[in-house]
């Protein structure tokens, strides 16, 4: 690695590793539901997410699984302060995110970055990767001095793995897993502490998906980042990240380390998550418990009472459709959001 | 397709930029830092058809410029009954109106006033239509609606009956410029519609997002994202909204409230034509020809600047 | 460029009788404006009764491709099949009159897509559209159409199917989308149905459901599947035989079971190692490196070298075998397997 990639890395306050970041407090966001053009008049709320708790520590990654519409790309976007939330609160290294002054929230979208899932959409077509890369130093004037910015951005080109001589293309001239790169170092320019990572490898295929994982690897070994990792394939979740939260309908139902949650997951809908994901070693197809779910997810704008997985439940009791279980431990080493948390293995371990 | 860096395999971060072979050697040097303009401009430079666009505006607007240089010596006002309608000669090669007038130092010296008026307007259709259209699309609710209903309000009025209106009742005058405001003033509309549409559709990208992200403010969004990616379609609308505007000001004559004689336009030239189109056609051909070919420049050079702005256009 | 022509046949796995499908060097091609795209280099395949094959590949790889020209729905220009045969019971369809082909595509072939929603016609009832297959090729009575409708809803298993036949289809979620179209598709009692990414728009719980689903209907029915993904858990979970596909072409076929306990290419043994696991965290993640190929230019030779650990070019080459200039044609490796590389016995270590 070079030299300037290294101090840019180094006026970063050296911290002990492990301490909180980022903590998320009954986080919410109701997106309402309107009728009419004109006079719009609201006939009800689609409860995105509805009371999410998370902590980040530094140095660590926490993935998100969960399945379409569960609201963890929601959980994103409020985080990095593209949504309001409805209620709850982001607390970075203390400071409430939904509460920042104009000049606290740059400073913060310095400190967390993003990166998306479309590799076609989050470029600008119209921008040269150049300035792609350059253009948080334009909005944070103070990273680099406006000269040798060129420098520094073949640099970042070259750290991600792209071609520093292409500085002068454009987006559409690159494949998918080139694009996702150059997303990646977009985010990288602002020398973030967080980055969230919204389906960062759902897009690409399979050979160039493991590329892009292990380049986020190296980067969080270099730069002592934190990630966020979002996505919906349990395996990659699995393989990046130190803990995992698994969403359903708004809310998390289940947290623990990688290990906890795959091996004796305890909340039924992170069973049947785990015991859905097609295996790709022929000498474990047919170890697992089949386990299907009955029916669809229920709409998020009109949620069942209670626990929200009740409805495809297979052991749900006239309490679950009462009183929503809390995400905490029943003595199953880690936080479930069941009444009847069990651990299970489900998943065939070698 | 064999990559020298290949060799370090295991190594995952190889052959970037195999995908499409460099576009241009010049622009892959590194060294200097392109940018969207620069680049339109090397691009630009070597499109035919720009330059045969670009070719012609830039000879109507010296026609317009110097319109005696190009009347051959003849004065548009030194007119003589006897030559009324005479057919286009060697001497003459676009022949006499109905007043005996040499029609070519008629059209060269009309050339001024068809192209202020079709310029003028188009120029403040754009800026009204932009500016307009980039506020309402880019923060929308309120002001969306507010303005959405103003630009409906003018389009209930007809371009040539709202231009009317405003000429009859006389506070602008009855000039160049005040014919060029009219118009604009109830042809602004499409435009603004035109870049709210594809603003809303910009806007919720996700590149804008992530330019939100890192916390640029909305001018530098408005401006670095969102309208160049935005105003291909109404700039091709602009280049055709020229010759359309021409002809409006001849409408507008012929109703009476556009330029009137002594003033000479095209459109005035057309419309005077368009009467005697059986007997003297060479009147309503020539100012329509010369016209037609105003307009195509401006659709070749606009068609060429929505290319050149487009990096997938790029061969 | 003679490389997988009709070559050696393969023993169908658990397949039935002989061959009900038999694709036979098919090549197909692209004109755009950029060149030549050849999306299809000679492909050939069998499918029998009974027997589910998948045909694995990624973006580009022209699996869909190659699907495509079988239902006959290339849009032709811009693509051209420039030479094989699709033999369909016998006949070649590429050559057939029209008639025939229409006679042949629904009551024989049938296929299904990745995108229900946009595969269905909003304006009309998912009833209507599913009678309309009986209708149009049977002249079934509108009323004998809307009850056999009812009934392949019900075999597919949408709940409360006799209500749910007039509702349209922007009423269904996406995996009962799938589920209306998979009704479409076996309404004619297809000998081979086609089944183009089935399952990738959908959730991994929905997506168990519906691999369920046609697993069973397939055992039902004796149709002969072919499966088209890009998903290795998917193949790995429901296929007999695996084809895998790189730039066109097969460069692996076998059973399933030897294909991914073993590979001979080194394409597939690449891809093998760059899934992460979801039973072990595992260590750093093996990526093949590069880019997939520009089919407009594809690579001398294997088309696979530039990206091989395990090419030989220059004086490693054995004569004849230079991965940069000599096209390794598909051939059989050892019984019931085949592969297109020169050094297939190495790779698989015989």
């Amino acid at each position: 690695m070079s030299d300037i990639t290294d101090a840019a890395a180094a006026p970063r306050p050296a911290a002990a590793p492990g301490e909180v970041l980022l903590e998320v407090k009954d986080l919410k966001k109701h997106f309402p539901l309107t009728q009419g053009v004109v006079f719009k008049r609201t006939v009800g709320h689609v409860r995105a997410v509805d009371g999410v708790n998370l902590t980040l520590r530094r140095g660590e990654t926490m993935g998100l699984v969960g399945e379409s519409g569960c609201g963890k790309s929601t959980v994103s976007k409020m985080l990095v302060a593209l949504e309001k939330p409805t209620s709850g609160e982001i607390l970075y290294k203390g400071d409430d995110v939904t509460k920042m002054g104009a000049r606290a929230l740059k400073q913060y979208r310095r400190e967390v970055q993003i990166i998306f899932q479309d590799p076609y959409a989050s470029l600008n077509p119209r921008m040269t990767v150049g300035d792609i890369v350059a253009e948080g130093w334009s909005v944070h004037a103070d990273i680099a001095p406006r000269k040798g910015r060129l420098q520094r951005t073949q640099e970042l080109m070259e750290r991600v793995g792209l071609n520093p001589d292409f500085v002068n293309r454009y987006p559409h001239q690159f494949s998918g897993g080139q694009r996702q790169r150059i997303g990646i170092a977009r985010a990288l320019a602002l020398q973030p502490e967080i980055i969230v990572c919204d389906e960062p490898v759902s897009a690409l295929d399979v050979s160039v998906q493991a590329q892009v994982v292990n380049l986020l690897e190296d980067l969080q070994d270099d730069f002592g980042l934190s990630y966020l990792f979002i996505a919906h394939d349990l395996s990659v979740v699995r393989h990046i990240s130190d803990r995992v939260a698994v969403m359903y309908l708004g809310s998390v139902v289940e947290e623990g380390t990688d290990a906890q949650v795959y091996t004796s997951a305890a909340h039924p809908y992170t069973q049947a998550l785990l015991s859905s994901v097609p295996v790709h070693e022929p000498h474990l197809r047919g170890l697992k418990e089949r386990i299907l779910l009955e029916g669809d997810v229920p709409s998020p704008a009109n949620p069942p009472s209670g626990c929200r997985f009740r409805t495809r439940c297979w052991k749900a009791q006239d309490i679950c459709a009462t009183e929503a279980p809390a995400l905490v431990d029943r003595g199953q080493g880690h936080p479930s959001a069941c009444h009847f948390a069990e651990a299970k293995t489900v998943v065939p371990t070698e | 397709m064999s990559d020298p860096k290949l060799t370090t395999l295991g190594h995952d971060e190889t052959g970037a930029g195999t995908v499409t072979p460099p576009a241009e050697e010049s622009a892959d040097v590194a060294g200097t830092q392109n940018s969207l303009w620069s680049d339109a401009w090397r691009q630009l430079r070597r499109n035919v058809l720009f330059w045969i666009g670009a070719t012609l505006g830039l000879l109507f607007v010296l026609i317009a410029l110097f319109p005696k240089v190009f009347a051959r010596g003849a004065d548009p006002r030194d007119c003589s009954l006897s030559l009324s309608g005479q057919a286009p000669s060697a001497e003459h090669w676009f022949g006499f109106d109905q007043q005996g007038c040499d029609y070519m130092a008629n059209v060269a010296f009309g050339a001024r006033n068809s192209l202020i008026i079709g310029l003028l307007a188009v120029a403040v259709i754009l800026v009204l239509g932009v500016l307009v259209g980039a506020l309402s699309g880019f923060f929308g609710g309120l002001v969306d609606s507010l303005l959405s209903r103003v630009a409906d309000i003018f389009y209930a009025l007809p371009l040539i009956l709202g231009a009317l209106v405003v000429l009859r009742s006389g506070f602008l005058g009855r000039g160049v410029v005040a014919v060029a405001i009219a118009l604009a003033a109830f042809g602004w509309m499409t435009a603004m519609r035109l870049v709210r549409s594809q603003v809303i559709a910009v806007k919720s990208s996700d590149y804008v997002a992530a330019a939100r992200a890192m916390g640029a403010s909305n001018s530098r969004i408005l401006v670095r994202h969102i309208l160049p990616n935005a105003v291909a379609p109404v700039l091709v609308y602009a280049t055709i909204t020229v010759g359309v505007l021409i002809a409006a000001e001849a409408t507008l004559t012929f109703l009476g409230v556009g330029l009137q004689r002594p003033a000479i336009s095209w459109g005035l030239q057309i419309d005077a034509g368009q009467r005697l189109l059986r007997t003297a056609p060479h009147l309503v051909l020539f100012p329509s020809l010369i016209l037609t070919m105003t307009v195509m420049a401006f659709v070749m050079m606009g068609d060429a600047l929505r290319d050149a702005l487009d990096p997938r256009q790029r061969s | 460029m003679s490389t997988a022509s009709a070559s050696v046949p393969y023993a169908p796995g658990r397949g039935g009788s002989g061959p009900v499908l038999e694709v036979q060097d098919l090549r197909v091609q692209f004109r755009t404006d950029s060149g030549l795209v050849n999306a299809v280099n000679g492909v050939s395949y069998t499918v029998s009764e009974g027997e589910t094959v998948a045909i694995l590949g990624e973006s580009g790889s022209g699996k869909s491709v190659s699907a495509q020209a079988i239902m006959g729905i290339l849009d032709m220009p811009p693509a051209e099949i420039t030479s094989g045969r699709i033999m369909f019971e016998g006949r070649d369809l590429l050559t057939a009159p029209a008639e025939e082909q229409r006679k042949v595509r629904g009551p024989g072939i049938s296929m299904i897509f990745q995108d229900a929603l946009s595969s269905l016609n909003p304006v009309y009832s998912v009833g209507f559209q599913i009678g309309e297959m009986f209708r149009a090729h049977r002249g079934t009575s509108r009323k004998e159409a809307k009850k056999l409708a009812v009934e392949l809803m019900d075999r597919v298993r949408i709940p409360a199917a006799a209500q749910r036949v007039n509702d349209y289809p922007h009423q269904f979620s996406g995996g009962m989308r799938q589920r209306v179209m998979i009704a479409m598709a076996i309404a004619l009692d297809p000998r081979i149905l086609i089944a183009d990414e089935p399952t990738t728009a959908l959730d991994v719980t929905v997506q168990a459901q519906v691999m369920d689903l046609l697993k069973d209907l397939q055992r039902d029915t004796g149709m002969g599947l072919v499966l088209i993904t890009h998903d290795l858990g998917v193949v790995n979970e429901v296929a007999d035989n695996v084809a895998v596909m790189y730039a066109g072409r097969i460069v692996e076929r076998g059973t399933v079971d030897d294909v991914f306990g073993n590979p001979a290419h080194p394409y597939t043994e690449g891809l093998m190692a760059s899934i992460p696991m979801l039973e072990a965290k595992g260590g750093r993640l093996q990526p093949i490196g590069g880019q997939p190929p520009n089919l407009s230019s594809i690579p001398s030779g294997c088309p696979f070298h530039p990206r091989c650990p395990k090419r030989r070019l220059g004086a490693d080459a054995l004569p004849g075998r230079h991965c940069a200039e000599d096209v390794p044609p598909l051939r059989l490796v050892v019984p019931g397997r085949e592969a297109a590389c020169h050094y297939s016995e190495e790779v698989l270590g015989v």
